[in-house]
């Protein structure tokens, strides 16, 4: 299956020696370093959105919109509930620096009313209409939301980029498969005369197509692990040296899977340049005669 | 006598042009030599990239070797080829590659394993008088060289059929001599000769050659000798 691969050395010195200024390495060396890039960006944000969405999942606030003489008697009642597996009360030093960073200074004025806050955490099945009755029964205007419905918009947005991770991934591969496509076509110009003695002399085109083939599956290869060990070294200085990196990544990192698939990615790389090498190469010829 | 190739009404045009070959109706017997003479432009060249298959003919039958090939499809034709030796006048050796690799390249292309290659490519070499020149590439060898280089690689397979355009053009009188002993070498082994030439000098020099005059790209064989035997009636 891989008999064009290896081949005897003769046979190798058919398309001449590859120049170390070829363009074809390079190019695809440009396109795994960016593919490489991108997808450890979109696994990276994968994995803050899962850790995120578990890690609220079964959280929920207790908010009581005019502040609370009676948190205390509040937190109590939340932490007395059925299901309800943690509470703490968010208290309101806490709220009104949070505040302070939209507010200014007015944010300690003592006439902004700022609300009482109940961060609890249930179990599976929890009845979260009679934890809501409780409170209110102490707080009427207390009311129980979802963390997960305040960070939606979040995670949405953090699915939506993991797209357009995804999407950039597709469009940087549909590129390098274009510029091979360029690269084979340039190739077949540039040997044309060497493709015409092979065909003289009873070679088939899968013959011609295997020496082109072998030649952008070794450019490919060389390319996409060039550019994906530069990607990696950047990678790892971002999660070890930058101290940004972690403010942008929330502490997200990649796991062992993460880390199998960025891996195949320079593989997948040069499989995908290989056979569109491989495919460009015989349509031509069966064009060109 | 079985015949080589077969031309059965045989036209063929580039493009939208005229025909450049109009009507050809001959067969080519085996084991013969045939001088393929005429002026410049009649369409020599033409007429032997119809008989090594580097063209097909825009009207009438080709066959070679007993198969039609007319209409056979692109992938059914190398097997054929590799039954066809052919030497171009401008040697068309791959620069890059040493002699020996040159000679070489039919057997590889035909799937020789390389224990089955070093051999006769050195004797195919001593053959042609160039045994201490295999690692040599062709920009380093004379035409003579060259020329002789691509005999050998026209050759190594033992061709049924050998078609040569103009072999001597590039070469002094004294190896064009030695060139064509070694065609008719060859055909004594029993391979089909066609060798297309200007040289009237090199033609009356090989007996027992047959020709085969092209003038505007129509046969002009007043003996009727290359012509097909007629065909039973009703037959196309």
């Amino acid at each position: 299956m891989l008999g064009w691969l290896f081949v005897a050395l003769p046979e190798r010195r058919l398309l001449g020696a590859t120049s170390r200024r070829a363009p074809t390495p390079w190019v695809i060396a440009i396109m795994s370093f960016s593919i490489m890039l991108i997808a450890a960006t979109g696994l990276a944000l994968a994995n803050t959105a899962g850790v995120l969405s578990r890690a609220i999942e079964a959280r929920y606030a207790l908010e009581v919109p005019g502040g609370g003489g009676n948190l205390d008697a509040l937190l109590a009642a939340v932490r007395a509930s059925p299901g309800v597996s943690s509470a703490e009360a968010v208290p309101e030093s806490e709220m009104r620096e949070t505040l302070g960073k939209w507010l200014g200074p007015a944010a300690e004025s003592t006439e902004l009313p700022v609300p009482a806050l109940i961060n609890f955490d249930v179990v599976p099945g929890a009845d979260l209409g009679a934890i809501q009755k409780r409170a209110q029964a102490i707080a009427p205007g207390a009311h129980v939301s979802a963390h997960r419905d305040s960070v939606a918009p979040l995670l949405h947005s953090l699915t939506l980029l993991q797209w357009v991770a995804f999407g950039l991934v597709l469009l940087l591969s549909a590129a390098a498969a274009a510029a091979v496509v360029l690269a084979a076509r340039g190739a077949l110009d540039t040997h044309r005369f060497t493709i015409d003695v092979m065909h003289g002399i009873g070679a088939t085109d899968l013959q011609v197509t295997h020496l082109f083939q072998r030649k952008i599956a070794i450019d490919a290869f060389i390319g996409s692990i060039g550019g994906a060990v530069a990607a990696g070294a950047v990678l790892l200085l971002l999660t070890t040296g930058a101290s940004f990196a972690g403010e942008l990544t929330g502490g997200a990192t990649l796991g062992l899977v993460d880390l199998v698939i960025l891996a195949l990615l320079p593989l997948a790389l040069t499989v995908l340049a290989t056979w569109v090498a491989r495919v460009a190469v015989l349509r031509a010829l069966r064009e060109a005669l | 006598m079985a015949a080589v190739a077969e031309f059965d009404s045989v036209g063929l045009r580039y493009g939208t042009g005229a025909e450049v070959l109009r009507d050809l109706d001959f067969r080519l017997r085996s084991g013969a030599f045939y001088f393929l003479t005429g002026p410049s432009g009649a369409g020599k060249t033409s007429l032997l990239k119809l008989l090594y298959l580097a063209q097909r003919p825009t009207r009438g039958r080709i066959s070679l070797f007993g198969q039609e090939l007319t209409d056979a499809s692109r992938d059914a034709l190398p097997p054929f080829r590799r039954r066809i030796g052919v030497v171009f006048q401008d040697f068309r050796l791959i620069r890059h590659m040493s002699a020996f690799d040159n000679v070489a390249l039919p057997l590889r292309v035909a799937g020789a394993a390389d224990e089955d290659v070093e051999g006769p490519v050195r004797e195919m070499l001593a053959w042609v008088g160039l045994a201490d020149r295999a690692s040599a590439r062709p920009p380093t060898l004379s035409g003579g060289e060259q020329q002789r280089v691509a005999i050998a690689r026209a050759v190594i397979n033992r061709p049924e059929l050998l078609v040569a355009d103009e072999p001597t053009g590039n070469v002094d009188a004294e190896m064009a001599n030695r060139l064509m002993g070694l065609f008719t070498a060859l055909n004594r082994l029993g391979t089909t000769v066609v060798v297309a030439t200007h040289d009237v000098g090199l033609i009356n020099e090989t007996p027992g050659a047959q020709l085969i005059r092209l003038e505007n790209g129509t046969l002009v064989d007043p003996t009727g000798a290359l012509r097909n035997p007629p065909r039973p009636k009703g037959q196309r």
